[in-house]
């Protein structure tokens, strides 16, 4: 892979690697001064708020922020300098509660969650507990990037996990712009292996699925049409195939705030994003059926609310006090970025809600 | 007051002209929504024409709102430029056959 798209935020002593510096951001501006309304009364206009946590479905864990890549509109401010990572005492608490609850995904997710040290055998003693769709957050890139991670699609494979990808674009150039040189020629090779033992070939049960968001400052398109143009164009070019493409909308934070900021797009994206509101995909954002581990083991209504530092609201703030009826029916918090989950069909790590 | 006649801002409030003139304004919308709906032609594809058009009306508001479509549809930069110089070789050729009318003209009045 050639050079690294960008650094990370704390690597760049950046202000915004200061999250409350984001949530004043995103408090102030346009919503300070009346020009758009909060996040918070515009679901008041339909009686949507508070946000309640209905049953949990989805366990999210984040293993680290640790990535061998540096996107550019990372929310996670991952990358190679990154140093947080999760241990095998957090690990083991997650396994246990996994069998306490009734959710029925386990969604790995980080940086890239294979680089964790203990991944491998966290993958084995998860699996061993049965849930139903057992997703990791694979880069693609990181199947090419060392020896010691050429096997992983047959490791996938072995423990039946459900593969979900990046891929923002089906050119080289605008893959490359936002995930840097030699991403996109990587990601096909990997993609190529994994459709060789079976990923995401039709009819297969090893599922392949690829995330789409947008290279820029717009919002994605319709998430069909996508995934007709992706699957025509690598079957055409690179005879590669998948099931289904999830097209994810960038919501204001981390990395992607910055490049708002310093691109001068901030302002018109929230408008777009407020303009493209749609009290259809409230009622299925995924932070009510989700919970999201950070790396530590600290719970979070969703991964942005995991990268932003706000915290669930309820006495069990950790893994180790997990409880299902401290956690069902907690207020969800909220601020400016969960328009970014409302705009349009709606975004959510599954793709659209409405 | 605006120094200049146009500015991007006023494209959010292209709505606003239904307050003025409210049932014309609501059929203009209906009309516009349905022509960009999906039918024989891909709404990709007719966010690709929108665009060449933008360029020949030169509509500034146009050009930015249909080169936002076009990247929301993943439509590449190529794609737009090409879209583009169709308008533009239309836009040319239009011009130039018009100098038929020129000849035909010179021919009648010094043949």
């Amino acid at each position: 892979m050639g050079k690294l798209k960008t650094q990370s935020l704390q690597k760049r002593h950046s202000d915004l690697a200061n999250t409350n510096k984001q949530l004043e951001i995103l408090s102030n501006g346009v919503f300070a001064n009346g020009e758009l309304p909060t996040f918070k009364n515009k679901i008041s206009e339909t009686n949507q708020f508070p946000l309640k946590a209905k049953t949990l479905e989805i366990l999210q864990i984040n293993v680290g922020y640790m990535c061998n890549q540096v996107c550019e509109h990372c929310h996670v401010d991952a990358g190679p300098d990154r140093k947080e990572i999760m241990t095998k005492e957090t690990m083991q608490q997650i396994l246990d509660v996994i069998k306490t609850t009734g959710a029925h995904t386990l969604d790995l997710t980080g940086g890239a969650p294979e680089m964790n040290p203990n991944f491998r055998w966290f993958v084995e003693e998860a699996s061993k507990i049965g849930v139903q769709d057992f997703i990791v957050r694979s880069n693609l890139t990181i199947i090419r990037a060392n020896k010691k991670y050429y096997d992983l699609p047959d490791f996938f494979k072995k423990h039946n996990i459900h593969v979900v990808s990046s891929m923002p674009h089906w050119t080289r150039g605008k893959t490359d712009k936002q995930r840097g040189e030699g991403v996109f020629d990587m990601s096909i090779k990997a993609l190529q292996e994994l459709n060789a033992v079976g990923y995401g070939m039709p009819n297969s049960d090893l599922k392949l699925d690829l995330v789409y968001n947008p290279s820029g400052a717009f919002l994605p398109g319709d998430q069909m049409a996508m995934e007709k143009d992706f699957k025509k164009a690598l079957l055409e070019d690179f005879e590669i195939q998948f099931h289904n493409l999830f097209a994810i909308t960038n919501l204001p934070i981390s990395r992607f705030l910055d490049y708002l900021i310093a691109s001068e797009n901030y302002e018109d994206y929230m408008f777009n994003l407020v303009e493209a509101y749609n009290p259809m995909a409230v009622e299925n954002v995924m932070c009510t059926n989700t919970l999201s581990v950070s790396w530590d083991g600290y719970l979070f209504d969703c991964d942005f609310n995991q990268m932003l530092e706000l915290p669930v609201n309820s006495k069990a703030k950790h893994i180790s006090e997990y409880k299902t009826e401290l956690l069902e029916g907690r207020n969800i918090v909220i601020s400016q970025h969960c328009y970014g989950c409302t705009a349009g069909a709606g975004s959510s790590c599954q793709g659209i809600v409405a | 007051m605006s120094k200049t006649y146009y500015d991007p801002a006023d494209l959010r409030k292209f709505a606003k002209i239904t307050e003025w003139s409210e049932e014309l304004g609501h059929k203009f919308f209906e009309y516009y929504g349905k022509v960009f709906e999906e039918g024989a032609l891909t709404a990709r594809e007719k966010s690709l024409i929108a665009l060449a058009v933008a360029h020949t009306e030169q509509c500034p508001y146009c050009i930015d709102a249909y080169t936002k479509d076009g990247l929301q549809r993943g439509v590449t930069k190529e794609e737009m430029m090409e879209a583009i110089h169709v308008g533009a070789a239309i836009k040319s050729g239009a011009t130039l056959v018009h100098g038929v009318q020129m000849m035909n003209k010179v021919n009648k009045l010094d043949g």
